[in-house]
């Protein structure tokens, strides 16, 4: 991958002139390349990862594992395009094994993810069944390890 | 004892080394942002961690054969013949040591008869002059320079050779400085060796850590190999420095007289620690490329920031270390060194603790994160514009 991509994707706060320091080019050049990478689509978006966890009450998140039906025409795009278009539905994969879609669903309330499941969810035409696990805590995220306790404990100076 | 001392004098008489007195004085403050560190901020690779404990459940806590444990020493024929281009007996020509350190005692203890010359290059290492004086070789230093990236040339050695020379010790890529030596170094400075019949101690262990061009050993030098104990080891690129590992290949007369040594001296290098290696070694390289991505980042970070506080730096084209010279600042390094901790909280080491003409410059390890380079280089550079105010006074 692009060493510009590497580094916004593991910092996308890093400055323009940072980052031209880093990869020997110009901070025009690097805004640039960014704006291309914009433009085309391949940057989607920056965002923080931020730790829920940290956050007083800031609701719940649900994974979801649903069976649907397969259709003869066009198998389980149709219910999966009808599912993902919930607002509740944050992320969303269509799954190998024992179900066929897996859903991150966020809501306010334990019990606002429950009336979404059972009223809204599982009353679809093509929905077979549905099992829902709340999240409890969040260890890692997107790859980045939550617990920031790691210390540098090497000496100080060495040959 | 009559107020005498009962240490030896020869031993007495070694100086400490000039990194230890700094070490002291930064241990002495909390919240340091430490370009001091000479081994790498990464843990070493889970997959290596979990060998290691794995070799533990499973009660491996004894010694190994002396020369290493067998299936380590192939894994290191393996990775050296395919890396750098030369095939070693795993059962003759390789032994595995307590880190590079211990490699290159026995090597020097191996093979220096007392008087005889052994060249090295200044700024350097800090255990090479002291290791040749107390294999009771007599060092013959030669100074690299700025104005060469630190290079070493055949000229500089044809100046210092003598019919006394026996052993030429290098270590490229370098520990001060960043340097490196371009394949036709090498091929000129084999030649030298040829010339006149020197045997080499070539220490490569930064050769992975190569960002502009690939690293060029000597051991790919058709007819080096027979002249020639190359010594690497795990600690850098690997980011194992505390597992204790590594190796000399040598011609097999030479191994097994390194051998002897080792076998007296230590036994086995840590059994745990060979095995974690062996893993390295044969599955490793994508995590030594991801470390060295990052390295690559900090090292053109801390250039373009030098080039900015108008200190000037050769492009350290290998290991993780800048050598910046600020010798134009007025001040020496090492009291540049004392008040950029004082005023500023970031350790960097004066280069004359690797050699006296180290004086003037600084070394920077970049073995620390982004976030730290960023940090201790926006204070570098007020510390810069602050000393050049005061001298303008």
């Amino acid at each position: 991958m692009d060493e510009l991509l590497n580094i916004l994707k593991t910092n996308a706060r890093t400055s323009d002139a940072d980052i031209a320091k880093m990869i020997r080019a110009t901070p025009a050049e690097v805004a640039a390349r960014i704006a291309a990478y914009e433009k085309a689509g391949t940057i989607r978006g920056y965002r923080a990862l931020v730790n829920a966890d940290h956050l007083p009450d800031d609701g719940v998140t649900a994974v979801i594992e649903v069976k649907v039906q397969p259709e003869k025409e066009g198998g389980f795009d149709r219910i999966a395009k009808r599912i993902s278009a919930f607002d509740e539905v944050v992320n969303m994969y269509l799954m190998s094994g024992k179900y066929d879609l897996l859903l991150f669903v966020e809501g306010k309330t334990l019990r606002a993810v429950a009336s979404f499941v059972s009223e809204r969810l599982a009353t679809l035409d093509g929905v077979l069944s549905t099992g829902t696990h709340f999240m409890l805590k969040t260890y890692k995220l997107d790859g980045v390890l939550m617990d920031v306790d790691k210390t540098d404990d090497r000496m100080r100076v060495c040959p | 004892m009559n107020g005498k001392s009962r240490v030896a004098a020869h031993v007495r008489a070694l100086p400490f080394s000039g990194i230890r007195k700094f070490f002291d004085i930064v241990a002495q403050r909390k919240d340091v942002i430490s370009f001091g560190v000479g081994e790498p901020d990464f843990d070493a690779p889970r997959a290596v961690r979990d060998v290691a404990k794995t070799s533990l459940e499973r009660g491996e806590t004894h010694y190994t054969s002396n020369r290493g444990d067998p299936e380590l020493r192939r894994a290191i024929s393996r990775y050296v013949a395919r890396q750098f281009g030369a095939t070693y007996d795993p059962d003759t020509e390789i032994l595995v040591t307590v880190g590079v350190s211990e490699a290159i005692d026995v090597a020097l203890r191996a093979v220096v008869n007392p008087g005889d010359e052994v060249i090295y290059h200044e700024p350097c290492f800090v255990s090479y002059r002291p290791t040749i004086v107390m294999a009771g070789g007599v060092p013959v230093c030669v100074e690299t320079r700025r104005e060469d990236q630190f290079r070493l040339t055949r000229a500089m050695l044809e100046k210092a050779v003598t019919p006394k020379t026996r052993v030429l010790m290098l270590n490229f890529p370098c520990n001060p400085t960043g340097a490196v030596l371009l394949q036709k170094d090498v091929e000129d400075i084999a030649d030298f060796c040829v010339k006149h019949d020197l045997l080499l101690l070539t220490d490569e262990i930064y050769a992975e850590l190569t960002y502009d061009s690939k690293h060029f050993s000597f051991i790919a030098v058709p007819g080096m190999k027979e002249r020639t104990i190359f010594l690497h080891g795990m600690s850098k690129a690997w980011a194992m420095t505390g597992f204790r590992i590594g190796y000399a290949c040598s011609p097999a007369e030479i191994s097994e007289n390194l051998m002897k040594l080792h076998q007296y001296a230590i036994m086995s290098a840590p059994t745990t620690g060979q095995m974690a290696a062996a893993e390295a070694l044969d599955h490793g390289d994508e995590a030594v490329a991801e470390m060295r991505a990052e390295y690559n980042r900090r090292r053109n970070y801390l250039i373009a920031a030098f080039a900015e506080m108008g200190i000037p730096c050769h492009t350290p084209a290998g290991a993780f270390y800048a050598f910046p010279y600020i010798g134009d600042l007025g001040i020496s390094a090492e009291e540049f060194a004392l008040r950029f901790l004082e005023e500023k909280g970031v350790a960097v080491v004066p280069g004359d603790a690797f050699g006296a003409c180290g004086a003037g410059f600084l070394r920077c390890a970049y073995a620390t994160s982004m976030d730290n380079v960023r940090e201790g280089m926006k204070r570098m550079a007020e510390f810069v514009a602050e000393i050049r105010a005061e001298k303008k006074q």
